[in-house]
């Protein structure tokens, strides 16, 4: 009988040499005479311990890592086919503490199956929700996501529920359903994550949300740096197709629904959803003024959701566990899981998908084990190039949505980046000011032109020139983006900066050398 | 070739043969252009301006719609490019890890600024903005393949073998 052994196809496994690894465990395991079935899985998300690679046996899998093609064949030597103790084994994989305390509920066959076998998918739960949403009425789907209390993982955390409904509402005519994988923000790979481990959770998802809908047409908007994730993706689709899970007629029910992976090209404001849908329509990503929002006219005019890949992944456990399931995961009004991803300076960094309400503290500390550089953990910024930084005497504040709210803060698509002690916060302000003066659409004065000024202003501070005054500039120029600008890019690029200025004064009046 | 000249070549045969086979791939679709495009750059390396015409005619777009399409999106590149493609990664994950030393190094060691391209034609550098491999900043991409927790002495050897 063949042995299985998982070696990571997920981009950051490989980009540790996980594809070098499988290659020398082929290789070994042929020299040697045995037979090993090797499966390219996704990550578990505990990227210290990557490439982590898995063998399975009849009390579970074991896990060993960080492996090195040089440990290949010691691994064979010390009896890896049977779990056998070596350096690198950390025992078995559900055992490993920082995975068995997270609640995956979305993530929750990340890293364990073959990501593009519907067989595999099936057999560790998948399509149930599909088969239990068959069942059940247009409305009495879309009443089971609005219960679930789910809200947009994309990071504006709007109720779910309530978006399907507006466009369940729209009269019958073609509409669409499109999935927001743009995943522009630094610190998030929750969607790439999710795409390349489980990429038919997320289609089952689109799935389900085209038959509550009356969609027969879906998008994923993949963003043109992910050419892993796109793979699995049109991998999975066809395997999906190629099952009857996609097509014209899914499952013999009659429904029809077809997906197609459309790329973007680099272009961080088409994020934002009115930019994606003229994006996907192969047009400039220029924001369209809202109302009408997507729901109502969204691609080519027809009514549309969008949602991030997460807030579709998540639908099918909702459906298939029920919500209330799904529910009584949280706390307050941020209810089931987030994926956090833990990035930067972090010595443990990944993913930790958790139920809300876990602090800032325990995240980095308790999971990241500190900076990577050994230095005092100085601030995080939370929730992409727009969120705001948070200093250390903050880390004790919950991870939801009200209380990153209640500091000033926002959770956004839940991506956390730690700094230690060496890092120049006024020129993170400036950075920020950069990336809005490249990345703005144009259409509006108050980002386009005032994002170049607020570069021009900072070096103007970083230079000590007139600092105080140009620094009062600074925060009027902030207060004019905040209110003045069409979409989030504009109206947000202030928070990272103001924050900075509140909570880091000292980094903008340093003396110039 | 400069960017300059690439502007006032005429298409060869050869180019016009990949942006029809591009055209004919895509056309038809709703809103194929930006499909186009990619298909043109994975075929020639780059959306060469004198392909414009062509691709306005066939999808029945102006060629200012299709200049301010090709414009708009950092990934099109109007030029040619080395043979080896170096992405390094300059966004604040990567900057939590001092990425710009990393770029600064990878400047000196190819001899070539960010967006440009080596006189021999070897490399082409360009700045990106998050690989979503934050957890191993710094992010590197060359010719596709991601690279994580990427030194300058690493970099060094990655870069060794390419030709
Ligand atoms: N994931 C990333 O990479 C990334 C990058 C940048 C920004 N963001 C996030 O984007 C957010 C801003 O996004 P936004 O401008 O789309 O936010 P928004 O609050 O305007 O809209 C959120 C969503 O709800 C929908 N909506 C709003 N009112 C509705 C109604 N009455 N009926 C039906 N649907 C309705 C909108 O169409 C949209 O899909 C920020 O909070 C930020 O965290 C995420
Ligand atoms: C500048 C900007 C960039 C954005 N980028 C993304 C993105 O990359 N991914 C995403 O899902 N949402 C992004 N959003 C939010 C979307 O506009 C939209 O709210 C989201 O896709 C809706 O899906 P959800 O309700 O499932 O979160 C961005 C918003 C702004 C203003
Ligand atoms: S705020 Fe910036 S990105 Fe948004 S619409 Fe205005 S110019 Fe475009
Ligand atoms: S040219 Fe766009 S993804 Fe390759
Ligand atoms: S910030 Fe560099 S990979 Fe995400």
């Amino acid at each position: 009988m063949n042995i299985k052994v998982y070696v990571p196809r997920d981009a950051t496994a490989l980009s540790l040499g996980a594809g070098r690894v499988a290659a020398a465990i082929d290789r070994e395991a042929q020299r040697r005479g045995l037979r090993v079935q090797l499966v390219r899985n996704g990550s578990r998300g505990l990227f210290w311990l990557e490439p982590l690679i898995e063998v399975a046996s009849a009390e579970g899998r074991h896990a060993y890592g960080p492996v090195t093609v040089q440990d290949v064949s010691s691994l064979f030597d010390a009896g890896f086919l049977d779990g056998k103790p070596h350096r690198l084994h950390l025992g078995l994989t559900d055992e490993i503490k920082e995975l068995k305390s997270q609640q995956r509920l979305t993530f929750a066959r990340v890293g364990v199956i073959d990501p593009v076998s519907v067989e595999d998918y099936v057999a560790h739960g998948g399509y149930a929700g599909l088969k239990r949403a068959l069942a059940l009425s247009p409305s009495e789907i879309v009443d089971a996501v609005t219960q679930s209390g789910l809200r947009g993982r994309g990071g504006a955390a709007f109720p779910t529920g309530i978006k399907w409904k507006t466009v369940l509402d729209q009269p019958p005519q073609q509409k669409y359903v499109t999935c927001n994988a743009d995943e522009g923000d630094s610190g998030t790979f929750a969607d790439r994550m999710l795409m390349e481990g489980d990429p038919l959770t997320l289609i089952e998802g689109m799935t389900i949300a085209g038959i509550a809908v009356g969609a027969t047409q879906g998008y994923i908007y993949l963003r043109a740096e992910y050419p892993h994730a796109h793979r699995a993706l049109d991998e999975a689709i066809a395997s999906a197709r190629a099952a009857g899970y996609l097509g014209g007629n899914i499952l013999g029910s009659g429904k029809q629904f077809e997906l197609e992976v459309r790329l973007g090209a680099g272009a961080y404001i088409c994020g934002e959803e009115t930019s994606m849908l003229e994006s996907l329509e192969g047009k400039r990503g220029e924001v369209r003024v809202r109302p009408p929002l997507p729901a109502i006219k969204g691609l080519f005019g027809r009514p549309t959701i969008v949602n991030n890949v997460i807030s579709l992944a998540s639908v099918p456990v909702i459906l298939a566990k029920g919500a209330d399931f799904y529910k009584d995961f949280g706390t307050g009004k941020s209810r089931g899981t987030i994926p956090l991803q833990l990035a930067g300076n972090i010595k443990h960094g990944g993913l930790f998908e958790r139920a809300f309400g876990l602090t800032l503290r325990e995240l980095i500390y308790d999971y990241g084990v500190g900076s990577a550089s050994g230095r005092e953990i100085r601030a995080v910024q939370v929730g992409g190039p727009l969120g705001a930084y948070i200093p250390a005497s903050q880390f004790d504040t919950a991870i939801d949505y009200e209380a990153l709210s209640a500091i000033g803060a926002l959770l956004g698509h839940g991506g956390v980046v730690v700094f230690d002690d060496t890092v120049d916060m006024a020129g993170m302000a400036r950075y920020a000011m950069e990336f809005c003066a490249k990345e703005s659409c144009g259409k509006c004065t108050p980002c386009r032109i005032g994002s170049t000024r607020g570069v021009e202003l900072m070096d103007r501070v970083l230079a000590n020139v007139d600092r105080e005054r140009n620094l009062q500039l600074v925060e009027e120029l902030c207060d004019t983006m905040l209110h003045g600008s069409l979409c989030g890019l504009g109206g947000m690029t202030p928070f990272p900066v103001q924050s900075a200025l509140k909570y880091f004064p000292e980094d903008f009046r340093k003396t110039v050398q | 070739m400069s960017a300059d000249r690439a502007l006032r070549d005429p298409l060869d045969d050869l180019s016009r043969e990949q942006v029809e086979a591009a055209l004919a791939t895509y056309q038809g679709r709703p809103g194929p252009l930006l499909q186009v495009l990619h298909e043109v750059q994975h075929r020639l390396g780059y959306v060469p301006p004198a392909a414009i015409p062509l691709i306005a005619e066939v999808l029945n777009l102006s060629r200012a719609d299709v200049h301010g399409v090709v414009t708009f999106y950092h990934h099109f590149r109007q030029a040619p490019i080395g043979r080896h493609v170096i992405q390094v990664c300059q966004a604040e994950a990567c900057r939590s890890m001092h990425c710009e030393k990393l770029t600064e190094h990878v400047q000196r060691k190819l001899g070539v600024e960010l967006h440009g391209t080596t006189a021999d034609g070897r490399y082409t550098l360009e700045p990106v903005y998050c690989l979503g491999n934050c957890a191993c900043s710094p992010a590197v991409m060359i010719d596709g393949e991601l690279h994580g927790r990427v030194t300058p002495d690493s970099f060094d050897a990655l870069i060794a073998p390419l030709s």
